[in-house]
């Protein structure tokens, strides 16, 4: 009680020194051509990313496949480097620029900062046991007694669910939803403040979706964690997440509280997702605004509101101008010209 | 309990394993799977163990060999061979016996005409006394496997024009013939590895420049290119150096596609989840190739090179035999066959081309070797 109390306290203390703050966040891939590795393009995969993480909460990124989510989660850590912008990350009350900070301080800074994987196949290596792949990070950062990283790893073993025995087992005797909990142990191995999951739980069978889900809040609550929760599920997404943003062509384009964003949604973007969840009542008449085309080509992306050859309510100045992240009311920011006009509809319950 | 007989073979590997096997497939590492996949294949059994027999019989060739390397029986200068028999016009003999034979002058052509002499048998005994030769050049001995009593000739595969038994030289050839391989691939190997890894891992301009050094390599007309190497080797070197030398020149040009694989493995499994899950674990980069890199594309690394050792063998055969690779007195598969070059030799003796046998016999068998271990080598894929 106490603890979640203190808890509740800091994250107060803490509204106006965000865990990690986003400013700008670019990264592009170049497009080479030829032998000579002519960049002839650039895959705007983030374009100009700005977002605020606090203490303690869990902001969903959603958007469309291609939308750049998964490249913010990885640019924040520095999976892959960003073009521009900074990624400030609050390490004993000061803030440093992951997007600039040299080898060993990165290295100090990921054991704040970790990341969970989609695929529990691809992401664990199936020549290592469990022991060797969760005990890796410790390994890495100094624990070289392998009594003291075993007992740390069965440790782990328990908070996440599994069995201290299967130390040894290697991750072909362990199914989808247990290969994710390895995984997560894996990230907690070196007491992370920061967890960026990136699309944790898609890749599971339903069931075993809410088992790891659950895992994750309790984990949340005990270890008093942070989580950049990325996915495409928004029933998923509202189950967990305090705040969400909304990706698209690698912008965010609405940012709001998790009821406020399902209850009113600001932009026309987020009304086609949200109406894309199916209704649970047989005699529920949809009138779904769904989207029709697909994705713009992230090379290039089509002129004024990059929504706009999907959006239903475009108009003129839609297609000239460029709208900006606006917050129209306190914490809801929508990039949309006509968010003042328009009567979206949320999810309905 | 009931779980257990479901399975009729327990040490079945899975990709999933279920949570009701038994411990041992679930602690199982990757050797251990690939071995249990590899036993399956029967085929790459028997093959892995005739090459067994084979790098054995080059081993100990001295004593298994009838005759010394270059023992000659000068009145059996092309003799054919004298097949092992258990049954004569008496009966069937409890010991394996060959006829002696006679050679005869032919009047007109001079050639020597042998006929088997089907009244003298010479038992074939194990374990005799014969010609004398130094044991792996440590100690003189004249054991051999087996041979006939004093004064008759035992040739199971006949002899050559100077009346030297082929048998033996075919068992002595082995041991250049099935070695040049391995060293050859080695050699390739370390070459590949370390080439193919650089330009993986550094990628950029290195790897491009890389990249174009393989290109022009194997644009290369291969005969052509080993006949200037070849040709380029000191002719004041000894056998042994030759034999060094013609190594180090098919592995100069054997280790491009093995580097282009390497390359490969290494560009992907640099994007892979679990690398990058490493990275931001704080791995180092050292250890991310040793430990995450290098054992998951070695398996594919081992199946190549046991691919790669029969090119190599062929490779010194026809080396050889076109006179560009080992000469004489080393003796190879490939020198032995050079006395079959000619239509006439072939012709009247066609034992003369024994050795093409064993040829094909050691190719074959790294192949089907290779065929099993490449489908045991990804234990995780179904």
């Amino acid at each position: 009680m106490s603890e979640a109390a203190t808890q509740q306290q800091q994250q107060q203390q803490n509204t106006d020194r965000p865990l990690l703050k986003v400013r700008n966040l670019k990264t592009h891939f170049p497009i080479v051509k030829g032998l000579l590795k002519r960049v002839v393009g650039q895959v705007k995969a983030v374009d100009d990313v700005s977002f605020d993480i606090y203490d303690g909460e869990c902001l969903g990124l959603v958007g469309e496949s291609g939308s750049g989510k998964t490249t913010v989660g990885r640019s924040i850590l520095r999976a892959v480097n960003p073009t521009a912008g900074n990624v400030e990350f609050r390490l004993s009350n000061e803030y440093v620029d992951v997007a600039k900070v040299e080898h060993q301080q990165l290295k100090d800074l990921r054991k704040r900062m970790q990341m969970i994987f989609q695929d529990p196949y691809s992401s664990l290596n199936p020549r290592m046991s469990v022991m060797d792949l969760i005990g890796e990070p410790l390994l890495a950062h100094g624990m070289k007694s392998r009594r003291e990283r075993e007992k740390r790893v069965r440790e782990l073993l328990v908070q996440v669910g599994l069995k201290p025995q299967h130390l040894n087992r290697y991750p072909h005797a362990f199914s989808g939803g247990q290969r994710q909990r390895i995984g997560i142990a894996r990230a907690l191995a070196l007491n992370p403040r920061l967890i960026v999951a990136d699309e944790a739980v898609s890749a599971l069978d339903v069931s075993v979706q809410a088992q790891v889900l659950n895992l994750l809040q309790d984990l949340q609550k005990e270890f008093g964690l942070t989580y950049l929760f990325i996915a495409h599920d928004l029933s998923v997404v509202r189950h967990i997440c305090d705040r969400v943003a909304v990706m698209y062509l690698g912008k965010i384009v609405e940012l709001a509280d998790v009821d406020r964003l399902f209850d009113s949604p600001k932009h026309p973007y987020t009304e086609a997702l949200l109406s894309s969840i199916p209704v649970p009542d047989p005699n529920h008449k949809s009138e779904r605004k769904l989207l029709t085309g697909e994705t713009a080509d992230p090379s290039n992306p089509p002129p004024g509101c990059t929504f706009h050859p999907r959006c239903h309510y475009a108009e003129k100045k839609c297609r000239q101008e460029e709208p900006v992240l606006r917050e129209i009311e306190p914490g809801h920011f929508v990039r949309c010209h006509l968010s003042e006009q328009l009567k979206l509809e949320g999810m309905k319950r | 309990m009931t779980d257990e007989k479901q399975q009729p073979d327990p040490k079945e590997p899975e990709s999933v394993a279920s949570p009701e096997a038994p411990p041992d497939v679930l602690t199982a590492s990757q050797w251990k799977l690939m071995w249990w996949k590899f036993r399956k294949h029967k085929l790459a059994v028997w093959a892995g163990f005739l090459l067994l027999v084979l790098y054995f019989v080059a081993a100990f060739c001295e004593f298994l060999a009838p005759y010394p390397l270059d023992y000659r029986d000068v009145d059996y200068a092309y003799a054919p061979p004298q097949p092992i028999r258990l049954v004569s016009e008496d009966g069937i003999h409890l010991r394996p016996f060959v006829y002696a034979i006679e050679g005869e002058r032919h009047p007109e052509t001079r050639r020597k005409i042998y006929t088997e002499n089907t009244d003298e048998r010479l038992t074939v005994r194990f374990f005799v006394r014969g010609e004398s030769y130094r044991f792996w050049g440590l100690f003189e001995t004249d054991w051999h496997l087996f041979g006939v009593e004093d004064g008759g000739t035992v040739h199971l595969l006949g002899t050559d024009s100077l009346g030297r038994d082929l048998l033996s030289r075919i068992l002595y050839g082995s041991r250049i013939s099935l070695t040049i391989g391995l060293v050859g691939v080695t050699m390739s190997f370390v070459l590949g590895l370390a080439i193919g890894a650089i330009s993986g891992f550094y990628g950029g301009w290195i790897d491009n420049l890389i990249q174009r050094f393989i290109e022009i390599i194997q644009s290369f007309p291969s005969i052509p290119l080993w006949m200037a190497l070849a040709a380029a080797l000191p002719d004041t070197w000894s056998p042994l150096q030759i034999y060094f030398g013609i190594t180090v020149v098919l592995s100069l040009i054997g280790w491009t596609g093995l580097a282009r694989q390497v390359r490969g493995k290494i560009l992907s499994l640099r994007e892979e989840d679990f690398t990058t899950a490493a990275v931001l674990g704080g791995t180092g980069q050292w250890r991310i190739m040793w430990r995450h890199l290098l054992p998951s594309f070695m398996s594919h690394i081992i199946v190549s090179l046991t691919l790669a050792v029969p090119t190599m063998i062929l490779a010194e055969t026809a080396l050889s035999f076109l006179g560009l690779g080992l000469q004489p007195p080393v003796t190879s598969w490939g020198v032995l066959l050079t006395e079959a070059q000619n239509v006439q030799a072939v012709a009247a003796q066609p034992w003369l081309l024994t050795p093409v046998f064993f040829v094909i016999i050691a190719v074959l068998a790294f192949n089907f070797l290779g065929d099993g271990l490449r489908d045991a080598a990804d234990p995780y894929s179904k």
